[in-house]
């Protein structure tokens, strides 16, 4: 079976700053050499810190912006350029929902409107507007609503609801929840679970919140600074994660049990600057383990037991 | 319906300031007797026409009168030729409207297009062209503009008249003259609002939806960004219409500004002071609409005034 997505390699990078006379403007690598497949109906969890390129991913996958090298298949081909009748085709099999989803939605148009456009680009019969909201568990009166009379929580469902019209293949799914109120993210996530199970779509599910990817993942990829450097079946992730970098994400979940208050996460410090990154290994300026080695050679990720990571000391580690 | 009431109510205040404020300024800018009777005149023809003009009374007492006059809808006597001086305002109405109307159209038509251009193509050489030419439409004095304008199509090309309201001919380089800099003021205002829009995440949700750069433009860019262009333009309609007294003078535009200047100039009291109403009502007035079209395209606004009232 052919995986659904496909990056192989993917590198974007971004100017920082603008270029003087004397001076070469310096350019950031946000997506640094990551490769990760997603299989139909699959979730695939990506975790990091904010600015490890989680969101700059989501948008190269979508063919949104495009990619410096490396290579993005989609069912098997490669993603068609912006603006080709390929590319406008490939929009009903893949959609977006993101963070923000007041700022997603068009303060002048109703929802009803909203909702019913992608229907109206592809042609495509205006019923499933409402099918669509009913599957997000809003009452058909809220189509005549404009978008600031919604709360938070509605308006994430209008998103999908939106996304949903399209009956996509892939969903990227960035930050979904971060902004709503914990109680609202329980409803949207048992949502987009509900909705994965009825039609089978694939997510791509970025999120820096590892409580909510061990909901919803099947595998989870962990991005530092560009690059992925580890991933594994989520079982296994949670239970033991591999690279020094995913144990300290781990470490720093809260845990709601008074029992183990006293059990500080280890303090590793604030990320890198991302525009120059550490030599050798990325994290080893922040790893406990780091060795001579560590600080010359970046760490290749390896397979190791079903699951990937990229540490030159994953074998004595994992003793 | 109080929010209504209430912004009525603003309005009378503001007209209220403005005709006091018009009346006063007026009365101690000197004696109209001796700017419209001939130098030669005896102290009692003087007399006789003070008296005429009510200008004798204590100034206190001119002010009652006149706000009880005005509250009848009565705005005076023309000083120059004896007749009412609302009439002789409003002879001239129709000509200024064209004038205004057709230089708004102007502004809107050229300005709101190239406002998008630039910034739909941000920091290409179309942006570039474009802004540049609206620095130069909004730093060229309009008279000046005028001036020039007369100098290459009538006195060179010989292709428009220079002065004068007959034909539509006459219309066509008052107007440019007027909406010159205002279309390039509307096209600044298009693309710093254009921009802000477009960056807007719902700009890349519907580009994700794959919506066609003009779907994206035409359905969600633009109306965003009309709302804060809308606002504007109700101001500069105030502003319009004081270069439109420039306006008229340069082309002999037989409208509000050039009887404003000539009235001035002869202490024609009434008349300036009916002109000021009008002018101020008319910005007031703009103001209203604006504040209401703004509604209209915003559905925020909406709501707020219904939660007002």
């Amino acid at each position: 079976m052919t995986a659904l997505l496909r990056a192989e390699d993917l590198r974007k990078s971004y100017q920082v700053g603008r270029g003087g006379l004397f001076r070469r403007a310096r350019r950031f690598n946000a997506v640094d050499g990551v490769s990760l497949t997603l299989n139909r109906g699959e979730t695939l969890g990506v975790v990091g810190e904010s600015g490890c390129g989680k969101s700059t991913l989501s948008r190269l996958v979508l063919g949104l912006s495009p990619h410096d090298s490396g290579e993005i298949t989609f069912d098997g081909a490669p993603l068609p350029d912006e603006g080709s009748d390929d590319w406008r085709h490939l929009r009903r099999r893949m959609q977006l929902v993101y963070q923000d989803a007041a700022g997603a939605l068009d303060p002048r148009q109703s929802i009803g409107t909203q909702i019913a456009e992608p229907l109206k680009i592809h042609n495509l019969p205006p019923e499933r507007a409402e099918q669509a909201l009913a599957d997000v568990g809003l009452p058909q009166a809220m189509a005549a609503r404009h978008p600031h009379e919604l709360s938070g929580g509605q308006l994430q469902r209008v998103v999908i609801a939106r996304a949903l019209t399209l009956e996509p293949e892939l969903m990227v799914m960035d930050e979904p929840v971060s902004a709503l109120d914990v109680s609202i993210q329980a409803q949207i996530v048992n949502l987009i679970q509900d909705l994965q199970q009825a039609r089978g779509m694939a997510y791509l599910f970025v999120s820096h919140d590892l409580s909510i990817v061990h909901h919803v993942a099947d595998r989870v990829a962990v991005m530092y600074l560009g690059q992925v450097v580890e991933e594994a079946p989520k079982a296994a992730f949670y239970t033991r994660a591999l690279h020094p970098y995913s144990k300290a994400l781990l470490a720093a979940v809260p845990v709601p049990d008074p029992a183990t208050r006293g059990r500080a996460a280890p303090r590793i410090g604030d990320p890198p600057n991302p525009a120059a990154p550490p030599t050798g290994c990325r994290f080893h300026p922040r790893c406990p383990h780091a060795t001579e080695q560590c600080r010359v050679e970046a760490p290749a990720l390896r397979d190791f037991g079903g699951r990937r990571a990229a540490c030159h000391r994953i074998e004595e580690l994992s003793q | 319906m109080t929010w209504i009431l209430l912004k009525l109510l603003r309005a009378l205040v503001t007209m209220g300031l403005v005709l006091t404020f018009v009346f006063f300024v007026l009365r101690l800018s000197g004696d109209p007797t001796l700017v419209l009777l001939p130098d030669d005149v005896d102290q009692a023809t003087r007399e006789f026409y003070r008296a005429k003009w009510g200008l004798d009374a204590p100034l206190w007492e001119q002010y009652t009168s006149y706000l009880r006059a005005l509250l009848q809808g009565d705005f005076g006597i023309s000083f120059r030729n004896n007749i009412d001086a609302f009439q002789v305002v409003w002879d001239r109405v129709p000509k200024t409207a064209l004038l205004g109307g057709t230089a708004i159209a102007i502004a809107l038509l050229i300005g709101m297009p190239l406002g998008v251009l630039a910034a739909v193509y941000r920091d290409s050489w179309l942006d570039r062209t474009v802004m540049s030419i609206a620095v130069f439409g909004f730093s060229m004095p309009n008279f000046f503009l005028g001036i020039l304008l007369i100098l290459i199509f009538s006195l060179k090309l010989r292709v428009l008249p220079s002065s004068g309201s007959g034909t539509w001919a006459h219309l066509i380089m008052p107007a440019a003259t007027l909406g010159t800099g205002f279309a390039a003021q509307i096209a600044r205002y298009t693309r710093s609002s254009m921009i802000d829009v477009l960056s807007k995440p719902y700009m890349r949700t519907a580009r994700s939806k794959g919506a066609g750069l003009t779907r994206r433009v035409s359905q969600h860019a633009l109306p965003n960004a009309s709302v804060p262009v809308v606002t504007i333009l109700g101001i500069k309609v105030g502003e319009m219409l004081g270069w439109a007294v420039v306006t008229e003078t340069v082309f002999a535009w037989p409208g509000i500004g050039r009887l404003l200047t000539s009235a001035v100039a002869s202490r024609d009291l009434a008349v300036v002071q009916c002109i000021m109403i009008l002018l101020a009502f008319t910005m007031v007035a703009a103001n209203m609409v604006v504040d209401l079209v703004y509604g209209w395209l915003d559905p925020r606004v909406r709501v707020g005034a219904r939660a007002q009232a």
